[in-house]
């Protein structure tokens, strides 16, 4: 592992492991608390259409599936507030729908040959220093969002009529959650690939609430996991010569079945 | 001042869900300091009437006042205990945590709480007698315990009125009387409405009584009559209470 970090890349991919995991950790457990997975796996997919309309446009991948991510979460998100009983039947759709999307722009974008496994699978080897920059600025954002709205954000996770009741703007926060994590999920994506966001996601808050009594502690714990996880994970696809995302996830899949078998004992 | 002020005044109040009517032509006055127990069947409006006086419904037809505003206006001074407390059994929050979400109606939006926030929520588990259990997760609290919790939450908020939903359906026989007790407690400071369909213990600490089955029935001087329990319950009832020191209930006919 250490002869590995006299490459930059190296060096990059694990930063980026360390920095995506402060906000994959925060923004996995609210996701987890408040049982929007679904939303998170919608917003991974759907994001893809972001991507293709970048490359036919001819502007920045990332930039363009951040926005397509943001928008498309808002409108899963309002769907799932407003229709609440079919909720998982249309967000199944615009899941699919945008994947679509992104796949005929980049056919319809001449000479242009994307490599649509890095997207769907990550490339956290090939991460620069200005997408670094960029983690680095969601975290913060993250980080100070969580922190103002803390005690607001619990009461809404824990008991959402409670907090209406008492005044907190509840539909606020929830697509406040849900742009932080379209944000999120785009960081994620870099590491592991759009298929795979979800696992990372929400098996570190998973294994976390087994093992914490705050929802604090839920979070930095579910920070701590997944930057093991991602660590590991590249060390696995290093050593070995595997695909990294799928190492990664691999790592993190281990990690939940441990904690079930602990759990249990 | 507010002190003059009915705790609640509800006037011709109507509901229905989806255009079935769920509450009709419920009118009635609860003074401050009173002790009122809502009886009634399931479904037959009790929780719905519970969420139009919080302001978490809106009534089609009719006024609501609490204290004399309107619910929303008057959330602040309105403390609830919810129905069910065993949502979310594995979510991480300590007892702490959770009477301190009490002092959210007095909190500013995107302030952490001020020392006299904390100094509330921890009073108030020491009144209910939690405050030994702060640093448990909430979760893995029995039944009664949670309970407890709850009702801290509900008193962190300084509420003039607490309503209660159903506050005994997940405890233990035992917990119930003590916690009766408790809210006769509280009641002399606080005006009480609580939501039951236990007939039997409640009679000894409400004082007035109202049973509703889509409309309802006040009774003032907390007397549960047949008359009141065969209209809300649409069919004759015995009334028994056992172990009752002052009956509250008239004498009533044997039914064979």
């Amino acid at each position: 592992m250490w002869e590995a970090l006299q490459f930059e890349f190296m060096r990059h991919a694990l930063a980026a492991g360390v920095l995506v995991s402060i906000s994959c950790g925060i923004i996995g457990v609210l996701v987890v608390v408040n049982r929007i997975a679904m939303i998170s796996g919608g917003i991974a997919h759907a994001s893809y259409g972001g991507i293709g309309l970048a490359v036919f446009m001819g502007i920045a991948p990332f930039a363009g599936a951040a926005a397509f991510a943001v928008l498309m979460g808002l409108l899963m998100g309002w769907i799932s507030l407003n229709r609440k009983h079919r909720s998982d039947a249309i967000i199944g759709a615009i899941w699919a729908i945008g994947m679509a999307i992104g796949i005929i722009f980049i056919d319809l974008s001449p000479g242009y040959n994307v490599d649509l496994m890095s997207y769907l699978f990550g490339s956290i080897l090939a991460v620069g220093k200005g997408e670094l920059w960029f983690m680095l600025a969601i975290d913060v954002l993250t980080l100070v969002l969580v922190i103002l709205f803390y005690k607001e954000l619990l009461a809404m996770s824990y008991d959402e009529q409670f907090a209406i009741v008492t005044g907190v703007p509840v539909k606020a926060l929830y697509f406040l959650l849900i742009a932080l994590t379209a944000f999120t999920v785009v960081m994620l994506i870099r590491v592991v690939g759009l298929i795979l966001v979800i696992a990372l996601l929400t098996i570190p808050p998973y294994i976390s609430e087994q093992f914490t009594s705050t929802l604090g502690k839920m979070m930095g714990f579910s920070i701590l996991l997944s930057i093991l996880f991602i660590t590991l994970g590249l060390w696995l696809s290093y050593n070995f010569n595997l695909s990294s995302g799928a190492s990664i996830i691999v790592v993190a899949g281990a990690g939940f079945f441990l904690s079930q078998v602990l759990g249990e004992a | 001042m507010t002190d003059n002020l009915p705790a609640i005044e509800m006037k011709d109040v109507w509901f229905s869900y989806n255009k079935v009517p769920v509450v009709e032509r419920v009118s009635f006055t609860l003074k401050q300091g009173d002790f009122l127990g809502i009886l009634g069947p399931n479904g037959g409006g009790k929780t719905t009437l519970l969420k139009l006086m919080l302001g978490l419904l809106k009534p089609d037809r009719g006024e609501i006042r609490i204290l004399g505003k309107p619910p929303k206006e008057a959330r602040k001074h309105v403390g609830y205990l919810p129905q069910e407390t065993d949502f979310h059994m594995t979510f991480p929050i300590t007892v702490y945590e959770l009477a301190l979400m009490g002092r959210l109606p007095h909190a500013r939006l995107g302030r952490p709480y001020k020392k006299q926030d904390h100094q509330i929520a921890e009073e108030a588990l020491k009144e209910v007698g939690m405050w030994e259990f702060r640093y448990a997760k909430v979760g893995e609290l029995s039944g009664g315990q949670r309970q407890r919790v709850f009702i801290a939450r509900a008193l962190a908020s300084e509420p003039k009125i607490l309503m209660l939903d159903e506050p005994t359906s997940s405890i233990d026989p035992q917990f119930e009387t003590d916690l009766y007790e408790l809210f006769r407690e509280l009641n002399k400071k606080i005006t009480l409405v609580v939501i039951t369909h236990d007939i039997g213990v409640i009679s000894q600490y409400v004082k007035s009584v109202a049973c509703i089955n889509r409309t309802l029935i006040f009774h003032e001087e907390g007397k549960i009559t047949q008359e009141m329990i065969e209209a809300t319950y649409q069919c004759p009832v015995d009334l028994i209470a056992h172990g009752v020191p002052h009956r509250v209930f008239p004498i009533h006919k044997e039914r064979g």
